[in-house]
């Protein structure tokens, strides 16, 4: 390392649970020699080393593209979820967000529908169980379709798509006061609902949604927007209404 | 009945519940108002005007607004029980970005609304809590109870006026966070609404606190008699 790195140093404050069962409870570590290029996740694997090295049980921790798309990092930090900085996943969260000598507070998701696996990862699959209830198209696809065979308005698209960008990481329930899974199956609900192949499904998938998301024991919404502020992709709660509405409307489909 | 069941029914039962009282707090401020005197005979002939409502009317109203209540408070425990055991209470730091003082208490200024009604209940309606000034037994020179006498009688003692100052903070925060709570829950929302709706609705607690602040106060310091 040049020179010119200046190197910091952090005391680490983090979850450690042997298991589902186990109380856990938090242990203290020093974080030596991290630079401010450095992200929080390589921070995390410079400690596990020194860990390892000295013959202790490394931080297990959920991980995987590293570039702030696959959802995977799942930490709070300092009690924000990601860390708190705007659109950033933990994964993208660099080091020189942080002073010299700072505590740091690193805790899993916790939520009633996320149990704790071990240490920093939790069971996330409540999501997809909202997901298997029925976000989707249920029609065959067929070939190819033409380009312009389903005419979707360019505003309706891009709305999707604003909906779509959701990486299902659950900072929005891990944020939330309540737990609620509203954002996520807010955005679930609307990437299908604007465009007009999702249409023709939109009331039963809203009704079986939001059932779905209360059986895995989400909780309700306050309309606190904590969710949003959360969120690493900047989802917004507008998705939320428009579950709401599209809800509200299903009851007289 | 999936829908009474359902977390987003709840939530919409409680928004249009929590809105219809909203709305009469709305029309019950500007029927007091007229104990400043732009009504002629003032509150006293504002009082005698609605008791000489068909009683079917009164009576009905009455109940509806009760129902509400009930089914307000019955939900709102209900979601509040639900949410606490389902969230963020089991971490060591929570560093909130979003939520206000008035939208993480909902539950404690809705049960606080809850005890002032019942205190201003027997207070002006059932009128137990001092006899000696209750206006269905002191008639004015029109021959109406004596409204006017038995408010004024109220509010130049501070203890009371403290009560209802209290009360007012609870309803002025309650609806600080619900006001655009009701329009996100029935989806009239989106990201070009969201930061006027809640702007006005901050803005429109604000007014009622005033405007239902103003009578006490008014009364207190000796400007109203
Ligand atoms: C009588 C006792 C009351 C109790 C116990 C109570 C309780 C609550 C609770 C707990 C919530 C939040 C629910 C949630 O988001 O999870 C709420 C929301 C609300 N309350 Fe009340 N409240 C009471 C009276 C009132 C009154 C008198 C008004 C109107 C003047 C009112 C207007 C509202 C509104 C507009 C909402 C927002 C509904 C929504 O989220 O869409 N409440 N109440
Ligand atoms: S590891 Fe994939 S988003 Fe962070």
């Amino acid at each position: 390392m040049s020179e010119h790195h200046k190197t910091m140093t952090f005391t680490l404050i983090v979850w450690r649970q042997k298991g589902p069962n186990d109380p856990g409870k938090f242990e203290t570590y020093t974080a030596n020699n991290i630079t401010e290029h450095h992200s929080f996740l390589e921070m995390l694997d410079c400690v596990n080393e020194d860990l390892i090295k000295s013959g202790r049980e490394p931080i297990v921790f959920d991980h995987d593209c590293r570039e702030g798309i696959c959802g995977m990092c799942s930490q709070v930090i300092n009690g924000m979820p990601h860390g708190g900085e705007k659109r950033t996943t933990v994964c993208q969260l660099h080091m020189r967000t942080f002073k010299d000598g700072d505590t740091i507070y690193v805790e899993p998701w916790r939520a009633r529908a996320f149990p704790v696996i071990k240490d920093l990862v939790v069971d996330r699959s409540a999501l997809d169980k909202v997901v298997q209830a029925g976000a989707y198209i249920s029609c065959h696809t067929g070939g190819v379709p033409d380009g312009n065979a389903i005419l979707v308005p360019k505003g309706a698209a891009d709305e999707a798509m604003d909906a779509a960008e959701c990486i299902g990481c659950g900072a929005c329930v891990a944020g939330c006061p309540n737990g609620a899974a509203m954002l996520f199956t807010g955005a679930k609900v609307s990437q299908y609902a604007v465009i007009p192949q999702g249409r023709a499904e939109a009331s039963r998938r809203v009704k079986s949604l939001v059932t779905a998301m209360q059986e895995c024991n989400f909780g309700n919404c306050s309309n606190h927007y904590e969710c949003q502020a959360s969120c690493p992709k900047g989802i917004d709660v507008k998705f939320i209404a428009r579950m709401n509405r599209e809800f509200i409307k299903a009851q007289f489909a | 009945m999936q829908f009474l069941k359902s977390s987003i029914g709840r939530k919409v039962l409680m928004a249009i519940t929590g809105f219809s009282m909203f709305l009469f707090a709305i029309t019950h401020l500007l029927g007091n108002s007229s104990i400043f005197g732009w009504l002629p005979g003032g509150i006293n002939a504002y009082a005698h005007h609605l008791h000489s409502m068909p009683s079917p009317v009164i009576w009905g109203f009455r109940l509806v607004l009760l129902v509400f209540v009930c089914i307000h408070i019955w939900f709102g425990i209900q979601l509040t029980i639900e949410n606490r055991a389902g969230g963020s209470q089991q971490y060591a730091v929570k560093a909130f970005q979003k939520v206000t003082f008035a939208s993480d208490n909902m539950i404690w200024t809705g049960l606080l609304i809850l005890a002032f009604i019942l205190y201003h209940l027997a207070h002006f309606t059932f009128q137990v809590v001092s006899p000696e000034t209750a206006a269905l037994s002191n008639l004015d020179v029109s021959g109406n109870p004596n409204v006017m006498g038995m408010v004024v009688a109220a509010f130049q003692n501070i203890g009371i006026t403290l009560v209802y100052a209290i009360a007012m903070v609870a309803i002025f925060l309650h609806l600080y966070h619900g006001i655009q709570s009701f329009f996100q829950t029935m989806g009239w929302n989106n990201d070009r609404t969201i930061s006027a709706i809640s702007g006005s609705g901050k803005l429109i607690a604000f007014a009622i606190f005033i405007g239902y602040l103003a009578i006490p106060l008014t009364i207190l310091v000796r400007i109203l008699k």
